[in-house]
């Protein structure tokens, strides 16, 4: 593996920290290494540039940035949803390069579990058959879908809701079903794009909680967003500005809230300055 | 490496069927709506088929009931166009052909039949009065709907058994009433109606004709001498010779004169007809289908674009392009199941009713049965593919982020 000049000594630090924090050699969850993401165009026009990123397991990390920074397409990339321009992406110790879009298919079946602002719950089927939904392209038979939904529901807090369609449940309840159905399979990577942008602060601390329980549980939590007070409550925090990493706080005790636009991460060795220019 | 790679995982049919199934189940009026235009499709082409091979089991019926052994020999036209009457003796040298076994006759009488005195001598409902022979009842396997046939006693008696289409548009429906027979020669007089028949599809012209007894006929109503049909009853299995020499044996003289048929082919030719008709609405039947399939592929269209969200979410939890092009195949194939299905059902109800109102043998054309359904799962194969393809090409991210 090639490191990269300036966050090769961060992901060097970042994972000897979690060698010996959680006395495990395992791969990270996610390893990004300069990976760039462009659209067609003339000029092709650059989301992302050169981003190096590793997520251990059990992590619960913060990616935070304004509209335009690159979030969507990170998200994009991370959730194996779409491929990099350039670069490598290896999930759970699987490059992504190497595998067909089938391969991916599974994995992302098996790997990453997924929280979206909408919920994108299925209007037609039950609480119950929603959760199952999450097990559907893993190829489990629909006993044991059902079997391990009821786990995860109970696990949410919503055991008392399994027949109930998504039109009867609070905004709060349904991103509680959708994160049951993110972790029915017990996904390597639970990963959350602006999971309570769609909510009122009090289902929004709800849910946050609850992603804190999971993570504290085991879970490798990667949240999406693009409000810092939410990222504030989280150990790490990676900041996007410009399809750059912005800063990276690193796996730490929750800090103080970096300053607004350029603020790094308070004593973070990771954090750099991104270039400013050549972005639009 | 942790672990293995995943491998990909297929579908299973009940959980194809389930995943197809949300579509419907969610948006049911809709679906309902789709499948209906291929209902009506299959429907009308079940029931046609169905009526028309009702109506065909029905003449057949008849004809096994009324034999196809019956030969009619009547006057044809000479030379100059006119009517060439049989000779007297027909009737007697027909009956001498040896694999003839019943013969009867009937012959023309100068009246007409009124209901009552007081119709205009030219409303004559387009009714003949023949004189018929005691045995014609017999040779033609006629029914009587109601009251007595002609016997020696009421042969010579003002007294008339009239045909189905007779007493139906004289409007007499039971034996007692009286009727007036008049005509431009003859002093009209009432006759008492003794019996009515039941239709006879193998000769429709005595449903027509009011029968009076020969020697009454002669003596009051200017009853010919010569017949005007003659009925032969043949061996079953020697109905082609009989036909062959008929008309030299009816009037040796003048053989080409003699017009020599065998009704049962008429009938026969009838149930024919049918699939002409069939034809066509074979061909509205495929219009419909056409434009049932133009319903669903319009169905799923939206319902595609409606859904892309759902679909970003199974690509995201798992799904390939494949198996989302499945599911929406399989949504659309069901449409068209269900819609064939429902056609059918509609098709093999309009069958039943029709062939019980018209007292028919009710015959469910099967193979459309079956076939209707096949045909309307093609429909909706085809109508599912593009929108299927199309759910299956949007891109993951796009979808989700479009919802």
């Amino acid at each position: 593996m090639s490191e990269s000049r300036t966050t090769g000594e961060s992901r060097t630090t970042s994972e000897s920290r979690t060698t010996s924090e959680y006395g495990r050699r395992q791969p990270p969850v996610l390893l990004l290494d300069k990976v760039v993401k462009e659209y067609d165009g003339d000029p092709p026009l650059r989301i992302l540039h050169d981003i190096d990123l590793t997520v251990a397991r059990g992590e619960l990390v913060a990616v935070v940035g304004p509209s335009g920074s690159g979030k969507s397409t990170l998200l994009s990339l991370i959730g194996t949803l779409d491929r990099p321009t350039s670069g490598r992406i290896q999930l759970e110790g699987h490059d992504l390069t190497a595998l067909s879009d089938r391969q991916i298919a599974a994995l992302r079946a098996r790997s990453i579990g997924f929280v979206f602002q909408q919920f994108f719950l299925l209007p037609g089927l039950t609480t119950l058959e929603n959760v199952a939904t999450g097990l559907l392209y893993t190829g489990e038979t629909v006993g044991r879908r059902h079997e391990r939904a009821v786990r995860a529901l109970r696990e949410v807090g919503l055991a008392h809701r399994l027949g109930h369609r998504p039109d009867q449940l609070s905004g709060g309840e349904k991103q509680r079903v959708a994160i049951a159905r993110a972790l029915v399979g017990r996904p390597g990577l639970l990963l959350a794009d602006e999971p309570t942008g769609a909510l009122d602060t009090a289902s929004g601390r709800g849910v946050v909680e609850l992603l804190l329980q999971l993570n504290a549980q085991g879970t490798t939590v990667v949240v999406i967003t693009h409000d810092r007070d939410l990222a504030a409550s989280f150990p790490r925090r990676i900041g996007l500005q410009d399809g750059r990493v912005e800063f990276d706080t690193g796996n730490e005790t929750p800090a103080p809230e970096p300053e607004p636009v350029s603020g790094p991460g308070p004593g973070h060795s990771a954090w750099r300055r991104p270039a400013q220019e050549g972005t639009a | 490496m942790t672990g293995h790679l995943p491998r990909p995982a297929r579908l299973r049919p009940a959980d194809l069927l389930r995943i197809g199934l949300i579509g419907p189940r969610t948006r049911r009026l809709r679906s309902a709506l789709s499948a209906l235009g291929i209902a009506l499709g299959i429907a009308a082409v079940v029931a046609i088929t169905g009526i028309s091979a009702s109506s065909q089991a029905h003449l057949l019926d008849r004809l096994d009931r009324l034999g196809s052994n019956l030969i009619t020999v009547s006057p044809g036209e000479g030379y100059d166009g006119t009517k060439v009457p049989l000779p007297r003796e027909a009737v007697t040298m027909l009956g001498n052909i040896a694999p003839v076994e019943q013969v009867s006759a009937t012959a023309d009488t100068g009246a007409n039949i009124y209901r009552t005195d007081l119709v205009p001598s030219n409303q004559t409902n387009s009714l003949r009065v023949l004189s018929a022979r005691l045995d014609l009842l017999r040779t033609l396997r006629g029914q009587l709907a109601a009251g007595r046939w002609l016997d020696r006693g009421t042969e010579r008696l003002p007294v008339v058994v009239l045909g189905a289409a007779a007493a139906d548009r004289l409007g007499v429906t039971r034996p007692g009433t009286k009727v007036w027979l008049a005509g431009e020669d003859l002093p009209g007089a009432w006759y008492g109606v003794i019996g009515v028949l039941e239709p006879n599809e193998l000769v429709p012209e005595i449903d027509d004709s009011v029968l009076v007894g020969t020697p009454q006929a002669v003596r009051a109503l200017d009853g010919a001498r010569t017949p005007s049909t003659v009925y032969l009853r043949t061996h079953p299995e020697r109905v082609r010779e009989v036909q062959e020499v008929a008309a030299a044996t009816a009037n040796p003289a003048q053989s080409s004169t003699v017009a020599v048929s065998r009704p049962s082919d008429l009938l026969k030719a009838r149930t024919e007809t049918n699939t002409a008709l069939t034809g066509l609405v074979l061909s509205l039947a495929g219009v419909a289908l056409l434009v049932g399939g133009v319903g669903i592929a319009n169905t799923m269209v939206v319902g595609v674009m409606e859904r892309r969200g759902e679909v970003g979410l199974r690509r995201a939890l798992g799904a390939r392009r494949g198996q989302i092009t499945l599911q929406f195949l399989i949504e659309a194939v069901l449409l068209g199941l269900f819609g064939g299905l429902a056609g059918a059902a509609m098709g093999v109800v309009v069958v039943y009713g029709y062939a019980a109102v018209q007292d028919w043998p009710a015959a469910v054309p099967l193979a459309w049965v079956v076939a209707g359904p096949a045909v309307a799962v093609l429909v909706g194969t085809a109508a599912g593919l593009y929108p299927a393809l199309r759910a299956a090409r949007m891109s993951p991210t796009g979808a989700l982020r479009s919802a």
